[in-house]
């Protein structure tokens, strides 16, 4: 703590020594360079070829490759190399990859229809809970409900409950309302889940909303209603956007639900990624690289909510 | 609240009669809707999806749980089975064994998480050059898709071609491909905490460096000026003081891996044999699988109330770290 004295701030005596922020670096450091190891491996092994993915001992060094991502988008065939040389000359890069692998390209791969599944299914939900969670949690923090509390926490219990769980009973109902693999069934069932966060996300961020800023457009002859939409709104716009985009993270990465209640149409990416195979069990090229568009969004949001991660995470109740 | 408005209703109605007069009626019966019939307006649709999305199904769950209904012999006639299915599952070894494999993983996990993100805390806090940039790269993992996640870590732990191991093996010199992390006995069960650990320690983390900041400098300068020592610091000061905010975090995690599913069906999913088979893998297998519904409703509803119960501790503890 001596050093720290010279300092003449209010913190100078919590302050810690050079020598012990050093070492705090140096560990910290350490333990987030083993933790991003994985995720490395998992891009590295996108630009691998296939015999370089499976290679032993693990290369680090290779040669780049874009064959996993070309797999990863098309369906191919594997022909005679007599078959290919008869064929007219590649017409684009991708042909002429596959080829000298002595294939063929039949068709595009489900991976797109999927990453669509994937949108649709998340921003549809993540529209209406968060929809539905503004009006709910305005209601909840400016009007006097019976039974807040109760009602709070109700909200919050769904979500506690096990997703396997849950699913039965949704699959028993989604087949008799034919909403078996449909994404209106993923979608109504991922906004269930997400507006309770949302609700109690926002309940926080509109609880820091002075109240006066109301009144006031009230008293000048605005209705709840313009006071809701001129006057709250602007000022939790960024909670609103927090709250959006932890709900659009849940959707994106959900996996129970959607293994258990779609098998097609509206199958997701998770379920998705790990039945990417070639021949002989998983075309580890193509699964790492449908694994890296996957979370590249995901890593933007982190580093954008970084600010509101914590009241994310606790469902509002740490702010800092 | 409500006295305000009460209060504030008349003056501005009469206000916006002077200052808006060329409003249509229809505009004005907007206006007078009460605070009461637009708090509920506003309530009412998530509280309407949520009982048709999650209260409805329930009920529709234990009425099952209460049958002999399987689906893939749906033709049998639909039989009430009374308490039969509760006593089959509660006399059932099998049953018993996958609750102690998930509460064996939530405790070491749970508590690998809790060292691990405290002690990271600790160190950040110390706030050292950069600190901002290295606490974002450690919250990665637990942004990520726990299927994805549960994915990936198969290739990474692959026994021959994997690189966890060959750098094992070029620590220890055990080969190897003499070791499976996934498919051996007496490994799996580590792995799945290990892989859950990299995922979630930096959760725990966060809630504790919230804690740590929470405390205010001016105890630590009293503390100085009484020349209590680091150590006593910590046992005196740092760890009560953080400690709410570790059960919120521990009640967080263990209640999110009681419920785990994803992750650990992507890793082992179950295996080897049952050695990895949490209660969530059991009951998928029970109800996807095997297709007894009714069976597996009832394990269902004993997974609720269990989890339900923890969430009201959960949400109690909640509101006591809210209140500091």
């Amino acid at each position: 703590m001596t050093a720290a004295a010279t300092k003449s701030t209010a913190h100078s005596i919590v302050e810690a020594s050079p020598r012990a922020k050093a070492f705090a670096s140096g560990l910290v450091i350490l333990y987030a360079v083993i933790t991003i190891l994985p995720l490395l491996w998992i891009v590295a092994t996108a630009f691998k070829s296939q015999s370089d993915a499976i290679a032993y001992p693990p290369k680090v060094i290779f040669e780049p490759t874009l064959e996993g991502y070309v797999n990863l988008f098309t369906v191919r065939t594997r022909q005679t190399p007599d078959f290919i040389a008869k064929l007219p000359p590649p017409q684009t890069w991708y042909d002429k990859l596959v080829r000298q692998r002595d294939m063929v390209i039949a068709g595009p791969s489900k991976v797109v229809p999927r990453f669509v599944n994937s949108l649709i299914i998340g921003f549809g939900s993540t529209f209406l809970a968060v929809f539905l969670g503004t009006l709910a949690a305005y209601a909840f923090s400016r009007f006097r409900i019976p039974l807040a509390d109760d009602l709070l926490f109700f909200i919050l219990s769904t979500r506690m409950m096990p997703p396997v769980a849950v699913a039965i009973p949704i699959y028993l109902m989604y087949r008799q309302l034919n909403l078996t693999d449909t994404r209106l069934g993923m979608i109504l069932l991922y906004t269930a889940v997400n507006v309770s966060l949302a609700v109690w996300l926002l309940k926080g961020f509109i609880d820091e909303i002075p109240r006066e800023y109301e009144e006031a457009a009230l008293v000048d002859g605005y209705t709840r209603l313009q006071a809701l939409r001129k006057v709250v709104l602007p000022q939790a716009v960024t909670g609103i956007a927090a709250t959006a985009i932890f709900c659009l993270i849940f959707s994106w990465n959900e996996y129970a639900f959607a293994v258990l209640l779609t098998s097609g149409e509206a199958q997701t990416m998770p379920p998705f990624i790990p039945f990417i195979i070639g021949e002989g069990g998983q075309d580890w090229p193509a699964v790492a690289a449908a694994t890296t568009l996957f979370v590249v969004p995901i890593v933007m949001f982190t580093v954008l909510l970084r600010k509101h991660l914590l009241r994310g995470i606790t469902f509002g109740a740490v702010r800092k | 609240m409500d006295t305000m408005t009460t209060i504030l209703q008349p003056d501005h109605a009469t206000i916006r009669g002077v200052s808006k007069p060329a409003k249509s009626r229809a505009a004005r019966r907007v206006h007078g809707l009460s605070d009461r019939t637009i708090a509920w307006l506003f309530v009412a649709p998530t509280i309407a999806l949520l009982l048709a999305i999650n209260i409805f199904p329930l009920i529709w769950m234990i009425r099952l749980s209460f049958t002999n209904l399987n689906l893939s012999m749906s033709y049998l006639p639909l039989r009430f089975v009374g308490l039969d299915n509760f006593r089959d599952i509660l006399s059932d070894e099998d049953v018993w064994f996958r609750l102690q494999t998930t509460a064996q993983f939530v405790i070491s996990s749970v508590a690998l998480q809790v060292v691990v993100g405290f002690g990271l805390a600790l160190l950040i806090n110390r706030q050292f050059r950069g600190h901002s940039f290295w606490t974002t790269i450690i919250l990665l993992p637990m942004m990520l898709s726990p299927a994805v996640v549960g994915n990936f870590w198969t290739l990474l732990l692959q026994p021959q071609i994997g690189p966890f191991n060959y750098l094992i093996s070029l620590f220890t010199g055990v080969p190897p491909s003499s070791f499976s992390m996934t498919g051996q006995v007496s490994l799996a069960p580590w792995t799945i905490v290990l892989v859950d650990t990299w995922m979630w320690a930096p959760y725990v983390m966060l809630i504790c460096l919230a804690g740590l900041r929470s405390i205010p400098d001016y105890i630590y300068e009293a503390a100085e000026v009484d020349r209590a020592s680091a150590w006593r610091q910590f046992w005196s000061i740092t760890l009560p003081m953080t400690v709410p905010f570790l059960m919120l975090a521990v009640l967080f995690r263990a209640i999110e891996n009681f419920k785990m599913f994803d992750m650990v069906n992507l890793l082992t999913s179950g295996g080897p044999g049952s050695t990895t088979e949490l209660v969530s893998i059991s009951l998928k297998r029970a109800a996807f699988e095997k297709w007894r519904t009714g069976y597996s409703s009832a394990l269902a509803i004993i997974l609720f109330v269990t989890v339900f119960g923890a969430a009201n501790i959960y949400v109690k503890t909640l509101n006591k770290v809210k209140q500091r």
